[in-house]
């Protein structure tokens, strides 16, 4: 070791299982990807080199386009949502309230457990005749809705229990992007005479600007990320309403051996990921300020 | 007058939250024909549900796997991530900075790039149907790295230097020096990797087919997907309850923990 360490830096000796690591589970699929794109395999058989074939096919399949259409909904929905009830909360928990730490576990326990889990239980809970909401609903004289079985309430039904699940999270960031506003701004604020609103809008919102722009990333990262919800709760249907890019994908692979139209399919829809995440960093950032 | 609209508010947040766990859990000691009924206790307790569970799936083989699997990762990320970090913050060698770039630049890379050709690599390596596929790939992380290197750039210098007089390895200016007295961040990276690959659903139904080799999420989403539970909506519940349960124990006990560890995942982006 002191002879080796003499040759080759430590810190570079100590940094190789990473590099070996990085090599092998980066760098190699990264660039076997940008191959894969080229190609047509199915794994078992000789890969065939198919051209341009694979972007084509991307350009021309509904359904892709179709379950990148369904992520944009389920984050329309789920983000702004996400955003105004966690806000709410932080709020609310922010007070000089007693039992604060009880609410905030009880507002976080969804964050931790399993989306399987979650699954599961919203699928019954969005049960058309049986489901805890809609007896609910009939009870408050509402009518029922059609959570899971009707291809226009589908996804936002998965919108809505991504942010039940999500949203303690979020809470939590928000608590904490409050509490880092100084409460002279306010004091401030007050004497010159601002409504709670205007305070609200000028600087409880620009304030929160690093927060709202975290919340945001992970939100669009995890939600075109959506894949265990629909796999097990809906399969995509209705009619594909709920069929996420993942799931799309994952099919296309895994279940159909297409390799190579399912890689350019990923690298097509990270690409999307990628602009999707960079602009609305933008507009974030020069909308609240 | 406004406190108790305050705490009413609260209140009502936090039956949503919790109360479909509790539904969840005494429908799983219903009878199928019960759990449509709005009364939240069983009228007739049953142990159906979990014994059609135990009949069906080998779900505390799944546990066993789950545990096996996300032990190893949570012990090789943080022994891996915390030696890589202190390479990164506090030896100075060529190259660190460039190799510290490409590490962050791979968690910008979206995993639906790398998710096809890495189940390639696993099929090269024969590690599909075998535990060590789903240990392997995610066996360093970067983010852990970064977590280190942050805590580690902290610590004083002059600490690191009197165990380096006293002929101190490098490995032993981490494991005695460095690393006791950053255990926060070794809580936070244990946490983080624990509770992410315990719920990992994904990548297990790529690698794994063998069901004596699933990991427990993904037995149970199987369980629930396919035919396997007759559609016994008691037994997917309970196979649900069985899922949560350790994950739920352990964030009770250890909730400030979790909070403050889940929080700071926010410093990803």
């Amino acid at each position: 070791m002191k002879k080796l360490s003499q040759v080759i830096k430590p810190g570079f000796l100590l940094s190789m299982p990473y590099m070996a690591h990085l090599t092998l589970f980066f760098i190699y699929p990264v660039v076997f990807s940008l191959i894969l794109v080229f190609h047509r395999w199915d794994v078992v058989t000789p890969m065939e080199f198919v051209g341009l074939k694979n972007f084509i096919r991307v350009f021309s399949d509904e359904v892709f386009m179709q379950s990148i259409i369904n992520t944009g909904v389920f984050l329309v929905l789920h983000i702004p949502l996400q955003i105004m009830v966690a806000l709410f909360f932080a709020n609310l928990l922010n007070q000089k309230i007693i039992a604060r730490g009880f609410f905030r576990t009880l507002y976080f326990l969804p964050v931790v457990v399993s989306g399987v889990v979650v699954t599961i239980l919203f699928q019954q809970l969005f049960n058309y005749d049986t489901g805890l909401l809609n007896q609910f609903l009939y009870k408050l004289g509402l009518g029922q809705v059609p959570w899971l079985v009707s291809e226009n309430w589908a996804m936002p039904s998965i919108a809505f229990m991504a942010t039940w699940k999500n949203v303690g999270l979020y809470v939590i960031l928000f608590m904490g992007g409050l509490q880092s506003i100084p409460t002279e701004l306010y004091e401030a604020a007050e004497l010159e005479g601002a409504s709670s609103t205007q305070r609200f809008y000028y600087i409880t919102l620009p304030m929160l600007n690093p927060t709202i722009v975290t919340v945001i990333v992970l939100s669009v990262i995890g939600g075109f990320s959506l894949f265990i919800e629909p796999y097990v709760m809906t399969g995509g249907g209705p009619m594909n309403s709920t069929l996420s890019a993942v799931l799309y994908i994952y099919n296309q692979a895994f279940n159909f051996g297409h390799m190579g139209y399912a890689s350019t399919m990923g690298l097509f829809f990270a690409v999307i990921i990628f602009t999707v995440v960079k602009i609305q960093r933008k507009f974030v950032e020069t909308e609240v300020y | 007058m406004k406190k108790s609209i305050l705490y009413t508010v609260l209140i009502i947040g936090a039956i949503v939250f919790a109360y479909p766990f509790v539904w969840m859990f005494f429908s799983t000691f219903k009878p199928d024909g019960e759990i449509g009924n709005i009364q939240l206790l069983p009228e007739i307790w049953t142990w159906e549900n979990y014994q059609l569970v135990f009949d069906r799936i080998p779900i505390a083989r799944g546990f066993l796997n789950s545990l096996i699997v996300t032990s190893m990762v949570t012990l090789s990320v943080t022994i891996f991530g915390s030696i890589t970090g202190y390479a990164f913050s506090r030896l100075k060698w060529k190259g660190r900075d460039a190799m510290f770039s490409l590490s962050l630049l791979t968690m910008m890379i979206p995993f639906q790039i790398t998710l096809i050709p890495t189940y390639i690599l696993i099929v090269k390596f024969g590690l599909t149907d075998h535990l060590a596929g789903l240990i392997v790939p995610t066996m360093i992380t970067a983010f852990s790295i970064l977590l280190f290197r942050q805590s580690f750039l902290t610590i004083p210098q002059d600490l690191v230097d009197a165990a380096r007089l006293d002929g101190c390895s490098e490995l032993g200016i981490l494991f005695r020096i460095i690393l006791p007295l950053s255990k926060p961040v070794v809580v936070t990276v244990a946490i983080l990797t624990f509770v992410a690959n315990w719920n990992e659903v994904l990548w297990p139904l790529i690698v794994i087919r063998d069901q004596s080799l699933m990991t427990m999420p993904q037995m149970v989403a199987l369980f629930a997907v396919g035919g396997g539970s007759d559609s016994s909506i008691g037994a997917q519940l309970a196979s649900a309850l069985l899922l949560a349960l350790p994950v739920i124990i352990a964030y009770l006990i250890f909730q400030k923990h979790f909070i403050k560890s889940m929080a700071s995942s926010g410093l990803k982006s």
